[in-house]
């Protein structure tokens, strides 16, 4: 097997050039896909037979939970990476993603909140997969307090390695949440073995919303590591070069 | 569509509150990180093409 | 591989085994904290404490919601299929109450194991379907169950 990629994708300038040809593309396409899902879903799709137009919420809220889910799988991978082989990259990674994460935990939450309140009665409840979802936001909020407050950028860059991998362990616990213990929350929509519990038409705009959320937050997250790249690699002369080229 | 007018499609039965203002808050965070992003981007080209003329003027 | 890197992600390793059975025996001990709910057969067999805020969960039994029109009063059964629990409530119940629904109340069970709730919250499942599907499939119910009486 060769290895030649994860060399390559452990190099600040190749992964500059790689994310300048593909960042907004990947981005742009995201808003695309975003915005067929969201209109398909909001007039398109039938509303459900219990919760009426409430249901549409659904569009934002599971899209929002598995990028955020997605981005903390990410954020600890590179955490491993990083104490392990030291890799550059791996730290603007995870500088890079947190924010994302955080927000769109954020959204997840918000969303969820709303949507209770109709459906369930309650805004929040303190249920299994509520509060480890509360704690996924607050995982997020410690790495990204961590990058703003220490002084020692290496030490920063350890902490929030180590914070990414030890908070590993609360992705199979949200998973694994609302089968495990008694929870006011509903299982999983998408499970990867069997078919989701509703219609085409209503599963199709989901999946598509899903899908765009995804390249928004990839295409985002490579604008900010190119960012972050820049900062840490200022002294190399083809970060000069990269500057200068196309004028102030 | 699963609404009969434009009205109804704001109303979203009950729930017009509930869903737009979920939409609404969703869209203004993506927005302003998006936003954010590419303004980040932006000022560091600046501020390092400005050190790298200011040294190369000395 | 790098003795140096080996023993690196042995070390990792075995922190996040460490602390993950730490936290997995921890969630086992408070399992009855976590748990939103006890089920009917819990409070049946005992399990839940007398006159102390808790939360029951489970299915409305069918014909069993008894309205009082001038009070707001509201009775009615919970199962989870085993065994049964009646909770008594007054306010304004979720619009997703009903009967045959899922439901978490919260409240005091009193000596005889009814339960006086101050709360009741729908609990919603993950199948959604539009309002024909279901009419349909409520339709294709009857006629199968009209087709069983016949005999």
């Amino acid at each position: 097997m060769s290895w030649t990629w994860f060399h390559k994708l452990g190099s600040p300038k190749w992964f500059f050039q790689f994310a300048s040809r593909w960042s907004l593309g990947v981005f742009l396409s995201g808003v695309v896909l975003l915005l067929i899902g969201l209109v398909w879903g909001l007039a398109f799709a039938p509303e459900d037979y219990q919760q009426g137009n409430s249901f549409r919420i659904i569009y934002i809220h599971v899209p929002a939970a598995i990028l955020a889910q997605s981005c903390y799988l990410g954020l600890g991978v590179a955490g491993f990476v990083f104490l392990v082989w030291q890799m550059k990259m791996a730290p603007i990674f995870i500088k890079s993603v947190a924010p994302l994460g955080a927000l769109v935990a954020l959204i997840a939450l918000v969303s969820g909140a709303i949507w209770g309140k109709p459906t369930w009665g309650t805004w929040w409840v303190w249920d299994a997969r509520l509060t480890s979802v509360l704690v996924l936001f607050l995982l997020y909020m410690g790495v990204i307090a961590i990058q703003n407050s220490l002084e020692d950028k290496i030490l920063a860059d350890k902490a929030v390695a180590v914070i990414g991998v030890v908070g590993l362990i609360n992705l199979p616990i949200i998973k694994y949440s609302v089968e495990w213990w008694n929870t006011l929350h509903q299982p999983a929509t998408f499970k990867l073995t069997e078919k989701p519990a509703m219609p085409m038409e209503m599963w199709l705009p989901l999946l598509i919303s899903s899908l765009g959320l995804y390249l928004f937050i990839a295409g985002l997250a490579m604008l900010r590591m190119q960012t972050e790249v820049l900062n840490r690699e200022r002294r190399s002369s083809w970060v000069k070069e990269e500057v200068l080229k196309n004028g102030i | 569509m699963a609404f009969d007018s434009f009205s109804d499609f704001l109303q979203m039965g009950r729930h017009g509150f509930y869903v737009w203002s979920t939409y609404g808050i969703s869209g203004v965070i993506l927005f302003a990180i998006a936003w954010q992003s590419w303004q980040q981007k932006k000022q560091v080209k600046r501020q390092l093409a400005k050190r790298f003329i200011r040294e190369q003027e000395k | 591989m790098h003795p140096v890197r080996k023993k690196r992600i042995i070390a990792i390793s075995s922190i996040v085994v460490i602390l993950g059975l730490a936290l997995a025996l921890v969630m086992y001990a408070l399992q009855q904290n976590i748990n939103l709910f006890y089920s009917p057969t819990q409070i049946v067999n005992g399990e839940a404490p007398k006159d102390v805020m808790l939360r029951a969960g489970g299915m409305v039994v069918e014909g069993s919601v008894k309205r009082d029109n001038e009070t707001l009063s509201v009775s009615f059964e919970v199962t989870d299929f085993t065994e049964t629990v009646r909770i008594e409530y007054k306010g304004i119940l979720p619009d997703l109450f009903r009967e045959g629904q899922g439901i978490v109340a919260q409240g005091k069970l009193n000596a005889n194991g009814t339960m006086i709730a101050s709360e009741v919250l729908a609990k919603h499942d993950e199948e959604y379907m539009s309002p024909e599907i279901a009419e349909a499939l409520k339709q294709s119910e009857l006629n199968s169950t009209s087709s069983n009486t016949s005999y």
